[in-house]
């Protein structure tokens, strides 16, 4: 790919033509030596402005359809908004099957809306780098709000999960025992809780058990939020409009704490980690697939052979320079 | 290999503005209601007008011969009728992708 044709397919993109941005996406899954340069443009010139959502949950809590109705609502106040679904794939098949999508078609003819699912296979540890690139490139085309999809699990998930500004834990009722995991895992992370399905049975206790959980302080929000507890069913479309004005008060609250500009700086100091990491990590491959343990017995011995590799793929670097 | 599934009852306006958001490899296309000339018509009519010509478009379905050679004419790669085993779909989708990666790295 030449540089007049990145450069060209940047201009479009910037005029909110879908096609170039669907390119630009892909670049970064894809192609390392043309997502550097397009980085490269990228976080010499934003300031970032785009508010990082993060919507994470058990599978079948109903992120898709909350997200789908949040947009209905943020479509109506002129708000452009990217959303990235990223589906986890199983490592037995080798393939995807990307269903995010289907809860959130209703929005994919609408000019503000760009939505693009992305599978965990294929990107070889590159999940965090394609994730934390693609928020950059939707805040520098001027994405208001960029809203990311995931089952919370796994360090790429956990990276990217970091990046966003405020993060909404989605559940369900009748999980009591989730609810422990969820005091105590990766998911620890709430800024808001969304009891989902709350027209179940089932859901007040669920409700109560949460509101306990939060009320004692067991789940401590960051930087002095207090976590909010909200109910929804989002195929009913009920309490959609509660979760839009907790995004917003959360926002509020970390532009006024000054946390949204240091999140975005954090944010672009990790893309930097991530992409030498995924250099780095995808040449270190390449070579162990080709080292042959029965030729060279012995931990010492493999190590010499790797080492001069290792380091010729630093050298590599310079390519980049 | 990645599925991006849209759900059912799409109209040809989002099958191509799904396609060019994900920057698809190939669009697949399932029709059993008997619209297939009227929707494929409208699909690529669509699709050109967006400025995709490099992505190829199958159709499956409940198709009557007589039908396939106007659908073919609309730059529809390849039509599968009820019956085909799944072996030789999967094997066209494979080699149309390859294709077109060939084509765009050209």
């Amino acid at each position: 790919m030449n540089n007049e044709y990145l450069y060209e397919l940047i201009e479009k993109a910037k005029r909110n033509d879908k096609g170039s941005i669907g390119k630009l996406l892909t670049i970064l899954e894809s192609s390392p030596p043309e997502a550097f340069k397009l980085l490269d443009i990228v976080l010499r010139e934003t300031k970032s402005k785009a508010h990082v959502i993060g919507f994470t949950g058990i599978p079948g809590s109903g992120k898709s359809t909350l997200i789908s109705k949040l947009l209905s609502f943020y479509k109506k106040e002129n708000c452009k908004i990217a959303v990235i679904a990223i589906d986890p794939t199983s490592p037995l098949s080798r393939g995807a099957f990307l269903g995010d999508r289907i809860r959130m078609q209703e929005h994919s003819l609408a000019p503000n809306v760009f939505i693009r699912s992305v599978s965990t296979r294929g990107l070889k540890g590159g999940l965090s780098f394609a994730g934390v690139a693609m928020i950059e490139v939707f805040d520098y085309l001027g994405y208001d709000k960029v809203f990311i999809e995931t089952v919370g699990i796994g360090q790429a998930e956990t990276d990217i999960m970091n990046s966003a500004h405020t993060i909404i834990v989605v559940t369900m009722p009748g999980i009591g025992d989730e609810i422990q995991a969820l005091k105590a895992g990766v998911m620890e992370i709430g800024d808001i809780y969304v009891l989902n399905k709350s027209d179940k049975e089932e859901s007040q206790k669920t409700f109560e058990y949460l509101n306990f959980v939060i009320e004692s302080n067991e789940l401590v929000g960051r930087l002095g939020w207090r976590p909010k507890l909200l109910k929804t069913s989002a195929l009913m479309n009920y309490g959609i409009e509660d979760v839009m004005n907790a995004i917003e008060e959360h926002l509020q609250y970390i532009i006024e704490h000054r946390y949204f500009d240091s999140k975005a700086y954090l944010r672009r100091k990790l893309l930097v980690k991530l992409f030498i990491e995924k250099l780095l990590i995808d040449k270190l491959e390449l070579e162990f697939e080709r080292l042959n343990i029965e030729e060279t017995p012995g931990l010492r011995n493999q190590l010499n052979v790797l080492r001069e590799k290792i380091a010729s793929s630093l050298k590599e670097l310079e390519l980049y320079i | 290999m990645e599925v991006i599934y849209t759900g059912v009852r799409q109209t040809p306006e989002q099958v191509v503005e799904t396609a060019i958001q994900e920057d698809v490899d190939v669009i697949g296309v399932s029709i059993l209601s008997g619209a297939h000339i009227t929707l494929m018509k409208r699909l690529m009519e669509n699709l050109r007008a967006k400025g995709v010509h490099d992505i190829p478009v199958f159709l499956g379905g409940t198709i009557p011969l007589p039908d396939i050679s106007e659908i073919e004419g609309m730059g529809i790669d390849r039509v599968f009728l009820p019956g085909t085993s799944l072996q030789e779909i999967v094997k066209y989708v494979y080699d149309a992708a390859l294709n077109k990666r060939k084509k765009k790295h050209e």
